[in-house]
């Protein structure tokens, strides 16, 4: 059997969850006999590779970089999951929808600044009018809701998909957990 | 009052008609109203005052005379002329006319399919009588079934004429009367009550309303008669506010009922005694629901319980009730009358007697029609509604409201009866009955229907509540072009969870109008998902 | 009629027992240690029927029905966990967490919430159907509690309490369907509320966050949710 190929992406999240990812500590040795980890936040490549096996999507789909992202991570991988309550529920991020992006905006950079008070238009992507869940824009396969997700949660779940077993995800999380 | 004296007041008064030359009969229906009949009438009065002929000619509001679409109409006695569209303008010539030629131009066929095809039981005093005139309604045999049921009869033999007609329930769900009656009349406790259930509100309906503003004793006398039957002696008429005019005609029908005895205490000068009250309803659709019904009569917050325990025997302030809607009980009177065998004479096996239904949209004559069970859906839509108006082609035809479904062309000739309808995936409901052609965007009725739905929903259980606004949300998508077909399947899944487990006819029934049009018009949602057209040109997709 | 209560046998999944017969299916699934989800239910209050959870199959039954408001009958054969009702409940929690903003994480009471632990014990780990995120207003005018309708479930659980045991009715149910909102007295901020005892009843049988008492932390926001039948019981014996 050939190694796995495993990628994580971080989309509107607080790397919470990779926080937690990585709390798996000497664990991930073990995990990554049998896999490889091909993309992340946490190693240095810049574009995403062809043909990943499991990809855990950390965050919620806020901006038009994000939304350009999620659709070429899905193209690429066999396994997509929801990575976290923000991946999965919106969470965080998403308590801005009832408001809106640009009373989003209105508030981060032109109420509470002081200097300079400006909405950025460059360098930031476009946010979206509403933060969306990941499966509300791609297809997803499994779910992780967690806030983060327990270390043992992301070992059990990656040790399944590995193996190619569905995890029963309920059984071992829940939101906000 | 007795049934001799009730008739020889019917033969003293005859319609109020006999002792003059003429009689100008004109329909204060709300329909003719709204396009100005009241005026009409007026007119009609200060034309014949004009031309001195105020001993020969009696001028008289009546109620409905069924075809909504060429309002305001009246009839000229004892000819028989019917006119159509008439305005304040027309009435000289109209009183000029009189005993000579008919005014050709009004002149509105009464021997077109739309008369000469219905059966009239329920409307047969609609546009006959003045529904404001108590001697007109027992001119026509009114309140002769009350007088003979008390008189004659004993409960029990009441309860088994109305089972032998096969009435069953007009409101919609089509349960069997007597059988609900005998359910009522075995219940135990120490007081019992009747409701009339006038709280008609799917969009495009109109028959009750119709029934209560031309003929509103006759409701009347079916609530007494079953007041009897189960031995309830306090009713109560359900009526929504939104119909002030059949409330006026009813409070007027009431008071001159009590009057002459024939409702209040000691009926008939017999022990029975029968007081009816109007509740009137704020608006809400649910209160048609029973249970939503019986929850705002009693002041509550209108919203439906689980049933069991059903009404017949937990009902208003927990007392035994019978609900039965305005049609039903306005099928009562005849049904004594006349005998159940004769009742049963018409119709189908299962779907006994006639059915009002409120003809509307794409089709030429909309109106009030009454048409015996088991008449097909082409004589209904091309013989009596005259086909579609401007060489539009049929496409289906809705019944039941939002609770129903669309029926398409394939099953024009399939007879209207309660089973027929479900077959096919509608219902017969309370009688409303929509045409359209192909201008209309199935998947635009759909969401309209689910629209009213997401209103009207009392907010009580999960399913409903949210489940409505999630689907009207998912046909939003369709009709703007940007749902795919998992937003199909994820809309067809909810359609199947919201109908098994809301806890009301209201959620249980909110997802017809979507599934019948997919099961019959699946390709004109497709054509929106997957080519981002609308086939009818309805909806604009971005 | 006031002859001994009978008592009725039946089967709830496939296990025989027994009920008095005034007794509803959930309270001898309950008894019989067979699960039964339910939110709006809660014992010591009025059952309604409205949150669809506790729905279970009954043989020659073509309709689903509420356990906590059917009555046992002799004969009945009960099934409380068929693959359609499991998939119907979790359909009623998607819907819940789709309708308002359920944002566990910064729940005050997160870890002591029945929505959310239904969520994990039925297996729903996602939302299948839209979020709504409507924009819903936090009242914090009374000195001690707050109402988040954010949270609010609709379980009415608060309204009950509030009439039937405090004796009350300051909490009721305003508007219509998706636009249904508890509200305290004619809709006055829970602060000015005449009728309001202050008694605490309503934010301890909440079975979310949409009721709390201000100043705790959250891991002490522990409801006390089962003191309803001890309170019933008590008042009942000394009259």
């Amino acid at each position: 059997m050939s190694k796995k190929r495993i990628a994580t992406v971080w989309l509107d999240g607080c790397s919470g969850c990779h926080m937690s990812f990585l709390d798996m500590d000497e664990r991930l040795v073990e995990l990554f006999q049998q896999a490889d980890l091909v993309y992340s936040p946490l190693v240095d490549l810049k574009e995403f590779p062809e043909e990943v096996d499991i990809t855990l999507v950390e965050g919620a789909v806020s901006s038009e970089e994000d939304l350009h992202k999620i659709r070429l991570v899905r193209e690429r991988t066999k396994v997509l999951v929801s990575f976290g309550d923000c991946a999965v529920t919106g969470n965080v991020p998403s308590m801005r929808n009832p408001f809106g992006a640009n009373a989003t905006l209105q508030r981060a950079y032109l109420e509470n600044v002081t200097l300079h008070p400006q909405v950025p238009r460059e360098v930031i992507p476009p946010l979206l009018e509403r933060v969306r869940p990941v499966h509300e824009v791609v297809k997803v396969d499994v779910f992780i809701p967690g806030c983060p997700p327990s270390a043992d949660t992301i070992y059990q779940a990656l040790r399944d998909l590995i193996e190619d077993r569905t995890p029963d995800m309920a059984q071992l999380t829940r939101f906000g957990a | 009052m007795t049934t001799d004296e009730l008739r020889r007041m019917a033969e003293n008064s005859t319609n109020g008609c006999s002792q003059k030359k003429h009689c100008l009969k004109v329909c204060v229906a709300a329909g003719c109203i709204s396009a100005g009949s009241d005026r009409v009438l007026e007119a009609l009065k200060s034309a014949i005052e004009e031309r001195g002929l105020k001993d020969d000619c009696e001028v008289k509001g009546v109620g409905c005379l069924g075809l909504c679409t060429a309002g305001p109409l009246m009839v000229v006695e004892p000819e028989g002329v019917m006119y159509q569209g008439v305005t304040e303008a027309d009435a000289p010539a109209i009183v000029k006319s009189l005993g000579e030629k008919p005014v050709e131009r009004l002149l509105c066929p009464s021997d077109m399919s739309f008369f000469t095809k219905q059966v009239k039981i329920v409307l047969e005093n609609s546009g006959e009588i003045d529904p404001e005139s108590i001697e007109d309604y027992i001119a026509r045999d009114g309140y002769v079934a009350l007088a003979r049921v008390l008189e004659e009869m004993t409960p029990q033999e009441v309860i088994d004429e109305i089972t032998r007609s096969g009435l069953r329930g007009r409101g919609g769900a089509g349960y069997p009367t007597g059988l609900k009656w005998s359910t009522v009349a075995k219940a135990g406790g120490s007081r019992k009550f009747v409701i009339c259930n006038a709280d008609e509100g799917d969009p495009g309906a109109f028959m009750d309303r119709s029934v209560l503003e031309s003929d509103p004793h006759r409701v009347l006398e079916g609530m007494a008669i079953a007041a009897y039957a189960v031995g309830a002696t306090q009713g109560y008429l359900y009526v929504r506010a939104e119909y002030p005019l059949a409330v006026k005609r009813l409070r007027t029908a009431i008071r001159q009922a009590e009057r002459m005895g024939l409702l209040g205490s000691n009926i008939c000068n017999t022990t029975f005694s029968f007081h009816v009250d109007i509740r009137l309803g704020a608006g809400a659709f649910v209160c048609g629901e029973e249970t939503a019904l019986i929850a705002s009569i009693e002041g509550k917050r209108g919203q439906p319980r689980p049933r069991p325990p059903y009404p017949a025997e937990y009902g208003l302030w927990g007392y035994p009730t019978l609900i039965n809607n305005v049609e039903t009980f306005a099928n009562v009177p005849p049904i004594i009358r006349k005998g159940g065998d004769w009742f049963a004479s018409i119709g189908t096996e299962k779907s006994k007697g006639t059915k009002v239904f409120a003809l509307a949209g794409r089709v030429n004559n909309t109106g009030l029609i009454e048409v015996p069970m088991g008449i097909t859906l082409r004589e209904i839509i091309f013989d009596i509604g005259g086909g579609i108006p401007d060489g539009g082609k049929f496409k289906a035809v809705q019944t039941g409201g939002p609770s129903g479904g669309c029926v398409p062309e394939q099953y024009l000739d399939m007879p209207v009866d309660y089973e027929s309808l479900a077959k096919v995936g509608s219902i017969m409901g309370s009688g409303g009955m929509i045409v359209m052609d192909e201008t209309s965007c199935m998947v635009d009725v759909a969401k309209f229907f689910m629209d009213f739905c997401v209103t009207e929903s009392c907010g009580k259980c999960v399913p409903c509540r949210v489940g409505t606004a999630q689907m009207y949300e998912l046909l939003q998508r369709i009709t703007s072009g940007r749902a795919t077909l998992d937003d199909l399947a994820l809309l067809e899944e909810l359609c199947d969870m919201v109908k098994h487990t809301s806890l009301c006819g209201l959620g249980q029934t909110a997802p017809n109008p979507v599934l019948s049009t997919l099961q019959y018009f699946r390709e004109e949602y497709l054509a929106h998902i997957v080519d981002k057209q609308c086939p009818a040109g309805v909806c604009s997709i971005r | 009629m006031d002859g001994p209560v009978r008592v009725k046998t039946l089967k709830i999944d496939d296990r025989d027992v027994s009920g008095r017969e005034d007794e509803t299916i959930l309270q001898v699934a309950r008894q019989n240690g067979i699960f039964i989800p339910t939110l709006c239910f809660l014992e010591g209050l009025t059952p309604i029927g409205a949150c669809r959870l506790c729905l279970v199959e009954v043989k020659g039954v073509s309709r689903l029905l509420p356990a906590c408001v059917t009555r046992v009958e002799e004969g009945m054969e009960v099934y409380t966990q068929t693959e359609r009702l499991q998939k119907y409940r979790r359909m009623v929690l998607e819907l819940l967490f789709s309708e308002r903003n359920h944002i566990c994480s910064v729940c005050v009471v997160n870890g002591h919430c029945e929505l959310q632990s239904m969520a994990q014990i039925l297996g729903m780990t996602h939302v299948s159907v839209p979020y709504r995120f409507p924009r819903l207003p936090v009242d914090a005018s009374h000195e001690r509690f707050v109402v988040d309708h954010n949270r609010c479930i609709l379980c009415t659980r608060c309204v009950r309490v509030c009439d039937e045991i405090e004796g009350a009715h300051t909490w009721d149910v305003m508007g219509r369907g998706i636009d249904c909102r508890v509200i305290t007295d004619l809709n006055q901020p829970w602060g000015e509320s005449e009728t309001c005892t202050t008694c605490g009843k309503c934010v301890n049988v909440c079975p979310t966050g949409a009721l709390f008492e201000k100043g705790r932390p959250v891991s002490e926001r522990m409801k006390r949710r089962r003191f309803l039948p001890y309170l019933t019981m008590m008042r009942e014996e000394r009259r």
